[in-house]
């Protein structure tokens, strides 16, 4: 109950405190860990690849990977909804795949690679998801847009390797790249703006089948 | 949430031999369940021990034609698999009718099994429940409890099990398989893995403390059309208000075990003699001992009618 919680009380009031996250900074680069101060018992280092990037932090063992990319690495364009894995704003690719970056512990991804928007795309150099996303506009509000892309993103590898869904309806075949299929693979990011349509136009355009196509 | 310290375990030895020196501690792999729980201080390990590393990522045919599935296979991973989708398919539907992609990417067959019930009133810390606090009281009977078990409920507990997958395994005579602490190994029928409430529902399972789950083994395919119907508010990304995994032969005859009903995935092989009668008769002996609450009588219609869709389908 340090000055890191009066720092996220600061920038985000309606957060509770007490939440998971350390109290020590964030580290980059390599080597520096034995400096960072001990500030709890359960502090832990990690290496992360981050967008490409060798992060080394030091973290307390309650931290969440979300609060590890958001609050110690300063990438916020994964957000934080729910923080219970029933919304998918924190939807981030750990080598490759998408998961929920609130239910994991950052200290259980020892040397994986994780992707966020921001590893995604940048301003001038925008991922076909993230144009796609522009171009229908699959957004209202936009806070859910990053997990909804990185999902996305996740959606086309899985249907690409040849995963079933709930409404694949020949298990042994290869899945089809209807709107049902795309409807139901991103069911676990929630728009409550209800840009749901534009969004599945808008994977439909990424993954070069037709738009609306059959269901 | 609570503070507590971890490690990261690099042999199934090492894992056990850590759970039993340490007071409090649990085993961590996906943590799509526990981290949710421990968010809300309902769990509050004070020791986690990862086994991620420990090698259980398999799906490997076993000698009497059967499968054995590593405790750490992900959800996706053994719905995709090309033999599960062929002989097992009712347990592919069952995990793709669970969660969400994102959930099903990173929780484990063992974790799966483990999940702990979605009851409103064991989540919510301020209300009683004898699951989460032995001896305070339910506050479900008598309460919001339209989702809740209708069969093999006690005075003390009418919470359901909310897997999907376990609901399949169920009706596939799955086992499962684990490490003693002590060292020794076990396998647990499923028919025995979860318990029924009684006057301890707290205790969940057939394992000891710190006993790690290391596969589950499925026998030989037993042929057959296979049918997993999931009935719930929404078309995706709910629990079953009402679950059918069902295993039809082409003479009628069959298996059938529901979700959403119990403390556990229910079946009752006697009541499968009936399935040439049809869904009525079926579900008669299914829930022959039912006692359902003020909200959730609906379900024992609701079973009938799912069995009787699947039924047809199967004829189909």
């Amino acid at each position: 109950m340090t000055t890191h919680d009066a720092f996220r009380i600061s920038r985000r009031g309606l957060l509770k405190a007490g939440a998971a996250s350390a109290s020590v900074p964030a580290l980059s680069g390599a080597s520096t860990a034995a400096a960072a101060p001990a500030a709890t018992p359960a502090a832990t280092p990690v290496n992360l690849v981050v967008n490409g990037r060798p992060r080394l932090l030091v973290l307390d063992t309650r931290t969440s990977l979300l609060d590890a990319l958001r609050e110690h690495l300063h990438l916020t364009g994964t957000k934080k909804g729910c923080d219970h894995g029933q919304c998918g704003a924190c939807t981030v690719l750990v080598d490759g795949r998408r998961i929920k970056s609130c239910l994991t512990l950052a200290v259980m991804h020892e040397g994986a690679a994780v992707t966020t928007i921001e590893g995604l795309g940048q301003p001038g150099n925008l991922h076909p998801m993230q144009a796609a996303f522009v171009r229908h506009d699959g957004y209202q509000c936009g806070y859910c847009t990053p997990g909804q892309i990185c999902s996305a993103v996740g959606v086309l590898g899985e249907i690409e390797q040849g995963i079933p869904s709930h409404v694949s309806s020949d298990l042994t075949a290869r899945p089809l790249l209807s709107a049902a299929e795309l409807r139901e693979r991103m069911s676990g990011n929630i728009c409550r703006c209800g840009a749901y349509s534009n969004i599945v136009d808008a994977i439909t355009e990424v993954a070069g089948a037709n738009p609306g196509g059959k269901a | 949430m609570k503070s507590f310290s971890y490690e990261r375990a690099s042999s199934p030895a090492q894992a056990i031999a850590a759970a039993a020196r340490t007071p409090g501690a649990r085993f961590i792999a996906g943590g799509t369940n526990l981290l949710d729980l421990m968010k809300l201080e309902i769990e509050t390990p004070a020791h986690l021990i990862d086994v991620n590393g420990l090698g259980f990522e398999r799906i490997e045919p076993t000698d009497d034609g059967g499968l054995r599935i590593g405790a750490l296979v992900r959800n996706t991973d053994l719905a995709a698999h090309a033999t599960v989708r062929r002989d097992y398919a009712v347990l592919s539907r069952a995990l793709l009718a669970g969660a969400s992609g994102q959930l099903r990417n990173k929780a484990t067959t063992a974790g799966n099994l483990l999940q702990r019930t979605r009851c409103p009133y064991f989540y919510d810390t301020q209300m009683a429940c004898n699951k989460r606090q032995p001896g305070s009281g339910c506050t479900a009977i008598g309460g919001v409890n339209r989702q809740h078990a209708i069969v093999g409920t006690s005075d003390a507990c009418i919470a359901t099990h909310p897997s999907d997958m376990a609901v399949a395994m169920r009706v596939l005579d799955a086992a499962v398989e684990t490490m003693r602490p002590d060292g020794t190994r076990r396998t647990i029928p499923i028919a025995d893995f979860h318990r029924l409430p009684g006057r301890t529902p707290q205790v969940e399972s057939a394992l000891a403390r710190g006993e790690l789950i290391t596969s589950v083994r499925l026998p030989a395919p037993v042929g057959g059309r296979h049918f997993y119907a999931k009935v719930r508010d929404r078309a995706s990304y709910a629990f079953a208000l009402v679950s059918v995994a069902a295993i039809v032969q082409r003479d009628g005859t069959g298996r059938v075990a529901l979700g959403g009903v119990a403390h556990k995935p229910w079946r009752i092989e006697a009541a499968e003699r009936e399935l040439p009668r049809g869904a009525g008769a079926v579900t008669a002996a299914l829930l022959a001992d039912a006692r359902p609450s003020e909200h959730n009588a609906f379900k024992v219609t609701l079973v009938e009618r799912t069995l009787d869709a699947v039924l047809a389908d199967a004829r189909s």
